[in-house]
């Protein structure tokens, strides 16, 4: 039988405010053990929750950029459960009236564009950490990260394979650091994310059993984890068993998902409005105000590269990858408008290849937009050849001669030759050593041609512009 | 000196008659002399109260003393005190010394109040009796064998006692109030978010709100004074000019309109009661006020309504104890689960642990619309009955309970029986409108009968202008139980 | 609504609160009378009214993104059951 795969993601990004969503103590990364827990952190009796506007403030704005509906009013609600890393016994949600509701995620997959439905969007807290070293048989638990602000993004089971998938999660990751409302570092899970997989039969209307996977901390994760996964429940399918409906770990090491021992217990997590916290309204003047501070947007970029600089949709998607590769991008271009898809090549091509070798982000390319756009503009007026600028890009990369493309050109000796007299004397002292090759030529062996030019080149030690050595040489054994 | 009123012993304070100092050490004897038959006080710190005395005979010698400086209050254990252990009646916080001040406790401190101790209450606020607390239950100075009410019953007990001037209750469904009635004194709830819940220990969020316990009407304007006011830490806390509670005291009565709730006088009532409160709205028609019928068709519902929402917000809030972080842990336990489930068996007492299960159920998956959503959509009902009579009248004028107090044992084997005898406080309650209960006499027993008042929202001031002209002309505040 | 022996130790598991025998006997016998007392509000027709979860109706305050809390962890684990090397301690967590 032929399975497809349904796939949904629950996207955990942490905002990036300055303090927690509920409490004014500090989100920063990477502080000792409970340093960053205050009284409403660790849930003393008698402590209440304020709402942080900051949080608010990039919830709207995600909803804005994805095109959902912003609610007001929105309600917080309680999640209840116990766990250790959960002081109040609850957690601070949404349940009814999530502050995003819709919306939908554009995905380029090749030279075609997808659309992924967003069911919602909500606010909500995150809980601590168990730390599982051994403490004489028992864990630690750092409440830090209790109430760090986060935003659950959760899409509708719209994909169907784990290219789908990371596709989807690689350009929710780019838009929430494009909008800056999220650091989207993973190691320090920034953003995390879960996925709902099911499979049925090509063909199937119905929806299969679905298992979430929790844990998953990279994109190369999530991928394995969904094919892995997949896998399994086909296997059961096939099998004529029937896939439990669960939450399963993903093991890294193993490359394999688990039952979540935890998570056994079938939950009832009782949501009930919190007492402690108001109907949050939000004032259509501040929605406006906030989409005002929004900056264009990747897939309007994206339309825009296509339809102003006739990129293709796949190099549009690429170069809107991320904000600072689209700046960088359009400070180039903005140099050089004539020669987009020049600027668009070598973007995505040398300068990509050396940061991605490097390791490097882009808002650290030691070459700068302003200099690519001279180097490029060589190009373009015929000083150097393609090849010649990949030997000066080199030197602009290594920070040699003050970055000055000019000087660079010319102290390694890279102009090309376009003088008309200097080619023409090189083509009759060709002409004159290579009798036999103007007899084969004028004879019909079209390969002579060819190999006449080579010898031009050669004797320009490659300086001279083969087109116009071309042009010449054809017009001379015309004559 | 001990049945001063509040104004009085600012007078002495000022004109040096008496330093705070000598004037808490005189309530703290009383305190060590009648706690141990009363049981009023969960913690007294002679030296941490005293401490408070000197910082507050500096602050007067300095012409720096407000209305309350110098003056002991008593602090319900519900509110976090820095440094004082915070039990909130239960064995789960036995051992909690509160790191930090409740927001109610930091505008006592910051008055210059003197905090002479800790009261007694039933576990996490929850009883009508005072019979749920870890620390045994509390004794009415009106009868050793009554119930004081509860769940501020040591508050109520300590301020009919004599053994403070005033005290800090809280009211969910009655806490203040019924006490305050079964005690002869008086004590106000005011409107919902006017009294910072930052700090106090969360019953049911929705419904908790902070209030003053004493003997007249007039303290309690004092101490509202003190208590009130905006606390940005508290997401219900009103937004709203400081007032005067005691601008208006001095009012004639002439054409207040009381509204008297058919359904509250019905059967249910005592006629030992029905007796006084009949006597009292004399009173007040002869001070020139008129009354007249009202409806509150959906009160009867108060209760059921209340038992769902109250333990429903209560069964969250409480999950907070675990065992992990503070309070009580079980000694012995198996793995993690076993350690919560006994910690949480063993540290609370059966009333909360009833409340629990309770509002667990009505949470739960398939009973919520049922239980948790009804109720709340007759909660409106009930706030709008309240809406629709503040048309008719000004204030609306009942029993605080239907009986005096009851005796110890008598109703605690029977939750129903005793959640009955907040008939007539929880619908207040429920529509976050202010409450107060004032003595107008006595009863079977020689047990004291509240009135209960209800006003519209933000009409505390008028409410106690009504309590405090009937307070002229009666002296029934007065009355101090002979020890 | 009839709750049984079961059900009352369901919902004590459930809220993480462990009851003997006699005890969920005894807490079903006064369960029951309390459900009984509170099934009084179902026969209310409340179609068309609005839920009511606040005392009044308010919207939520906002507070402006500051950090204005700093370390207080000796103070606050102080009054701790359990710590180490500024951790929690608890029984062994299982995921």
């Amino acid at each position: 039988m032929q399975w497809e795969i349904v796939i949904g993601l629950e996207v955990h990004a942490q905002l990036s405010t300055q303090s927690k969503i509920f409490s004014g103590a500090s989100i920063a990364y990477g502080a000792m053990p409970n340093t960053q827990a205050c009284l409403v952190d660790l849930a003393l009796p008698g402590v209440l929750p304020v709402l942080n506007r900051g949080a608010v403030e990039r919830a709207i704005k995600f909803g804005l950029a994805i095109g959902a509906k912003i609610n007001s009013p929105s309600i917080f609600a309680r999640k209840n459960y116990f766990y250790p890393d959960l002081p109040k016994g609850y957690q601070i949600s949404q349940y009814e009236l999530p502050i995003v509701e819709g919306g939908d995620i554009r995905i380029q997959m090749g030279e075609t564009e997808k659309q992924i439905r967003l069911t919602r969007a909500h606010l909500e807290e995150d809980a601590g950490k168990s730390l599982h070293e051994d403490f004489h048989s028992m864990s630690g638990i750092d409440l830090n990260r209790a109430g760090t602000p986060l935003l659950e993004i959760v899409s509708e089971p719209d994909m169907r394979s784990s290219t789908e998938a990371v596709a989807y999660a690689k350009t929710l990751h780019s838009l929430v650091r494009w909008i800056g409302i999220c650091d989207g570092n993973m190691q320090e899970g920034s953003f995390r994310c879960d996925a709902n997989v099911s499979v049925r039969p090509r063909g199937s209307e119905t929806l299969g059993t679905r298992c979430e996977i929790k844990n998953l901390n990279s994109f190369r994760f999530l991928e394995k984890a969904i094919e892995f996964e997949a896998e399994r429940q086909i296997e059961i399918l096939e099998d004529g068993g029937c896939v439990r409906q669960e939450t399963r770990l993903f093991d890294a090491n193993k490359g394999e998902t688990r039952t979540m021992r935890s998570k056994e217990d079938a939950n009832d997590y009782r949501y009930f409005p919190d007492p402690d916290l108001l109907p949050v309204e939000i004032a259509s003047d501040w929605i406006a105000q906030l989409q005002k501070t929004l900056p264009e947007l990747p897939q309007t970029r994206r339309a825009r590269y296509v339809s102003e600089f006739g990129l293709s949709a796949y190099d549009a998607s690429v170069l809107t990858g991320s904000r600072e590769l689209s700046d960088y991008f359009e400070a180039t271009v903005k140099l050089l408008p004539a020669q987009a898809k020049l600027c668009a090549n070598w973007i995505m091509g040398e300068i990509s290849a050396r940061l991605n070798k490097t390791d490097m982000d882009v808002v650290a390319c030691p070459v700068a937009p302003e200099t690519l756009a001279v180097l490029l503009s060589r190009i373009d007026d015929g000083t150097i050849s393609g090849k010649a600028a990949k030997t000066v890009f080199d030197s602009l990369w290594q920070g040699e001669m003050e970055q000055q493309v000019d000087a660079i050109i010319d102290a390694k000796g890279l102009k090309q030759i376009t003088d008309d007299s200097a080619i023409e004397q090189q083509i009759d002292d060709v002409l004159a050593a290579n009798t036999q090759l103007v007899t084969d030529f004028r004879s019909g062996k079209e390969k002579a041609f060819n190999a006449l030019v080579g010898q031009v080149m050669k004797a320009t030690k490659g300086k001279a512009n083969p087109a116009q050595v071309n042009a010449m040489l054809k017009k001379r054994l015309s004559d | 000196m001990l049945n001063d009123s509040l104004k009085q012993l600012a007078k002495r304070l000022a004109e040096k008659e008496v330093s705070s100092v000598e004037l808490t050490t005189e309530f703290l004897k009383r305190i060590n002399q009648l706690n141990p038959k009363y049981n009023a006080f969960i913690t007294v710190d002679d030296e941490k109260s005293l401490e408070q005395a000197r910082a507050a005979d500096r602050k007067i010698a300095a012409g720096e003393a407000g209305p309350l400086t110098g003056i002991p209050v008593a602090q319900k254990d519900i509110f976090c005190t820095q440094g004082w252990l915070t039990t909130c009646g239960s064995k789960m916080l036995s051992n909690f010394v509160s790191p930090y001040d409740a927001g109610v406790i930091e505008r006592f401190n910051a008055a210059g109040a003197v905090n002479v101790g800790k009261t007694n209450m039933d576990e996490f606020a929850m009883g009508s009796s005072n019979e749920n607390s870890y620390y045994g239950p509390v004794k009415n100075p009106w009868g050793i064998n009554a119930v004081p009410g509860g769940s501020s019953g040591g508050s109520a007990c300590a301020v009919a006692a004599r053994m403070a001037p005033a005290a800090t209750g809280t009211d969910t469904g009655g806490s203040i109030r019924q006490p305050a009635a079964f005690c002869g004194i008086s004590g106000i709830k005011p409107t919902y978010g006017t009294v910072s819940r930052y700090g106090m220990i969360a019953f049911a969020s929705s419904l908790d709100q902070g209030g003053p316990m004493a003997k007249s009407a007039e303290d309690l304007a004092l101490m509202l004074n003190v208590m009130t006011g905006f606390d940005a830490r508290d997401s219900t806390s009103l937004q709203r000019e400081a007032e005067d509670y005691t601008r208006d005291l001095e009012k004639p009565l002439l054409g207040l309109r009381i509204g008297l709730p058919k359904e509250y006088f019905a059967e249910g009532m005592h006629s030992d009661v029905e007796k006084a409160i009949e006597q009292a709205l004399d009173e007040y028609r002869r001070l020139g006020a008129e009354t007249l019928e009202v409806s509150l068709p959906n009160s009867p519902l108060s209760i059921p309504v209340y038992y769902v929402l109250a333990p429903a917000e209560a069964s969250s809030n409480l999950s907070r104890f675990d065992g992990v972080r503070y309070g009580y842990r079980t000694e012995y336990y198996e793995d993690l689960r076993d350690m919560y489930r006994k910690t949480r068996g063993e540290g609370f007492g059966p009333e909360v642990k009833r409340r629990i299960l309770i509002g667990t159920y009505v949470l739960s998956h398939g009973y919520y619309d049922a239980y948790y959503i009804q109720a709340q959509k007759v909660r409106r009902l009930i706030a709008q009955d309240f809406k629709q009579a503040f048309t008719q009248c000004d204030v609306i004028m009942g029993p605080t309970a239907p009986s005096v107090a009851f005796d110890l044992g008598e109703k605690s084997s029977d939750p129903v029986q005793m959640y009955l005898s907040d008939i007539y406080t929880s619908a207040a309650s429920l529509a976050g409108l202010p409450g107060m209960s004032v003595p107008v006499g006595f009863g079977e027993k020689n047990r004291p009968v509240g009135l209960h008042i209800i006003g519209n929202y933000f009409s505390e001031a008028s409410m106690l202008n009504a309590a405090h002209q009937y307070q002229q002309v009666t002296d029934w505040h007065q009355k101090m139980p002979g020890l | 609504m009839t709750l049984s022996i079961d059900d009352v130790k369901q919902i004590a598991d459930l809220a993480y609160i462990k009851v003997d025998e006699d005890e969920a006997k005894a807490a079903l016998a006064k369960l029951s009378d309390i459900f009984k007392l509170i099934e009084t509000m179902q026969a209310v027709d409340t179609t068309g009214v609005t839920p009511m979860s606040h005392a009044q109706d308010l919207v939520q305050r906002l507070r402006e993104d500051r950090v204005n809390e700093s370390d207080q962890r000796e103070l606050y684990q102080s009054i701790a059951p359990q710590v180490e090397a500024g951790l929690y301690l608890v029984p062994k967590v299982i995921e």
